[in-house]
């Protein structure tokens, strides 16, 4: 398969007044292939948007980076330059589809003005290649043709995200990047809308949605990575993430508990801060069993970040 | 009993988006009303929550008849309610640290005195750790000022609550732990409760009983004929309107 992304020992860190530092994002790494979908989850303020933010250029004056974040083509992300990053990856080589679509549309223009604008931006078509340029990237996003001379405030959520997701395929960006594409819309247009995506991955696209909703990400993901603190503490097949065997970190198990659908038990506490992490396991303080080993800050292995993770029933009783 | 009888309320009276709905919730319950966003719930909720005049109809707080709405509320009818919103950001006040943003209902209705002590007391419940309540909102996570205004709903002890799509922004785990502070108050203060979502797995978890918004908005229906409401403009809850049913004239 082809790699797509692949980002290494990437961390970001603020520089605060007063010489502190907020570790944002720690040694995250991962690959991500055509056609395959990889879901960040974590509660916000865990680092997700941040490292979005950081593939996309769009990080703040204060940022100081580290690690790589490779595209396909060998462009590295985090020392490309703004004029690059404008003109040849954000909506060429990754295409975004915003949180809220609402906003992200112009309220005063059409969406097929809107459309035509970037269609034409990217593309260079003019007159009737245009034209049918625009009917295309609206069909690929399921936006009938019917409402592209409509205004953003006449369209439903559901049509609004459609219309940000077409303009995110314009480009026909290898990588799509969603973030929190489906927060505070009904159950039903969370799923139509991660179908849609999940459409556009089965295409050949990689996506790498960021969400704090599971259910959307158990119904789209291939992959899942469960960030908490800055650090990616699993990154496991999604399958077994939500399957019988469940998660292998104790963050990942409790936050699966807290579902409604499950045992609605909150996992104990709040995150630490980011510019005040402990010394080892930033879990630790939450965690039922932390041990002596967790003063060390655990590294991902085997898809799991802790010192004691969690082992299925099978394997348990095979050790034994 | 807190009862809502036939309110109709919007913002355009031509076009109200609650059309003549009536919901009881009996002293101490749990009512969840599940329905799509932009479908009036939320403006429902806020007519509950005095917050909203509607256009007809009444709402009786433990016998008594609302005697006006925002700011003209009879402070003891105001003060009846606890409220959280979806959006923390767009109902707390950018400038107020923490501490004072969960105490400004104590604060607005001259109980000042009580403040330190409650805000003492809710703090460690929500999880809110005295440096955080020093912060302002925008030093603070999404889910750590929606502690800070579940905190600010339970401070005047109301012996209502409404929330409305409390937890839509939220992530498992927040949302598991601020629904354990709201019914931990419930289950000390026998205060009642409205929580309108659209997450039925989460209302049905929740709540003792669950309605759906649909058939309360069509008492009067059937024969006459019914047709889709047309595309319209935005409702102020920020989300456009998925079709509602109303009769044909
Ligand atoms: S490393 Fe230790 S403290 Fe951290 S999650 Fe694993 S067991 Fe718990």
């Amino acid at each position: 398969m082809t790699t797509v992304l692949s980002v290494r020992e990437l961390s970001v860190r603020f520089r605060m007044p007063g010489g502190r530092h907020v570790a944002a994002v720690g040694d995250v790494s991962f690959e991500l292939a055509a056609g395959e979908c990889l879901v960040l989850v974590g509660e916000s303020g865990c680092g997700k948007s941040v490292l979005a933010s950081a593939l996309l250029g769009l990080l703040p004056g204060n940022a100081e980076t580290s690690g790589e974040a490779r595209l396909g083509d060998g462009l590295e992300l985090l020392s490309a330059d703004e004029r690059t990053l404008a003109r040849t990856v954000r909506g060429r080589r990754i295409g975004l589809v915003p949180q809220s679509p609402a906003a992200h549309l112009t309220p005063v223009r059409t969406v097929r003005a809107q459309l035509a604008e970037t269609v034409r931006e990217l593309t260079g078509a003019r007159g009737a290649a245009l034209a049918e340029a625009v009917e295309a990237a609206a069909a690929r996003a399921a936006f009938p043709a019917g409402h592209l001379d409509r205004y953003p405030h006449q369209l439903s959520g559901g049509l609004a995200q459609r219309a940000a997701t077409a303009l995110a395929l314009v480009g026909d960006a290898p990588l799509l990047l969603a973030d929190e594409p489906t927060t505070g819309l009904d159950r039903e247009l969370v799923d139509r809308t991660a179908d849609e995506l999940r459409r556009h991955a089965d295409a050949g696209h990689a996506l790498l949605m960021i969400t704090h909703d599971l259910a959307a990400a158990e119904r789209i993901a291939d992959r899942v990575a469960v960030m908490y603190a800055g650090r990616v503490v699993e990154i496991a097949d999604a399958a077994v993430f939500f399957g019988a065997a469940g998660p292998r970190h104790p963050y990942a198990r409790g936050l699966l508990d807290a579902l409604p659908e499950r045992a609605f038990a909150p996992v104990p506490g709040m995150p630490p801060e980011l510019g005040a992490l402990p010394a080892g396991c930033a879990f630790a303080a939450r965690c039922a069993t932390p041990k002596e080993a967790c003063e060390a800050v655990p590294a991902l292995v085997d898809g799991v970040a802790c010192h004691h993770p969690h082992r299925p029933l099978a394997e348990e009783a095979s050790r034994a | 009993m807190l009862e809502l009888r036939g309110i109709t309320a919007g913002y355009d009276p031509r076009d109200p988006v609650v059309r003549d709905v009536s919901l009881t919730i009996g002293d101490g319950e749990a009512v969840g009303l599940l329905g799509p966003s932009g479908c009036g719930k939320s403006t429902l909720a806020r007519v509950a929550a005095l917050l909203h005049r509607p256009d007809a109809g009444s709402v009786v707080i433990d016998g008594e008849p609302a005697r006006g709405w925002r700011h003209r509320a009879p402070r003891e009818q105001r003060t009846a309610f606890g409220v959280v919103f979806q959006q923390p950001r767009q109902s707390a006040d950018p400038r107020l640290r923490l501490r004072d943003l969960i105490a400004e209902p104590l604060r607005a209705t001259g109980r000042r005195a009580e403040a330190d002590t409650r805000v003492g007391e809710l703090a460690p419940v929500v999880g809110l750790s005295a440096e955080l309540l020093a912060r302002r909102p925008h030093e603070v996570s999404d889910g750590q000022l929606q502690r800070a205004c579940v905190a600010r709903a339970l401070v005047a002890r109301p012996r209502w609550l409404i929330c409305d799509e409390m937890t839509a922004m939220l992530d498992a785990s927040t949302t598991a732990a601020l629904v354990g502070v709201v019914e931990a108050y419930r289950r000390e203060s026998g205060a009642g409760l409205l929580a309108v979502g659209h997450d039925a797995v989460l209302l049905e978890r929740w709540c003792d009983r669950t309605v759906r918004w649909e058939p309360l908005t069509r008492p009067f229906t059937v024969s006459r004929g019914l047709r889709p409401r047309t595309p319209g403009p935005q409702t102020p809850d920020g989300l456009n309107t998925v079709p509602v049913i109303r009769v044909t004239q």
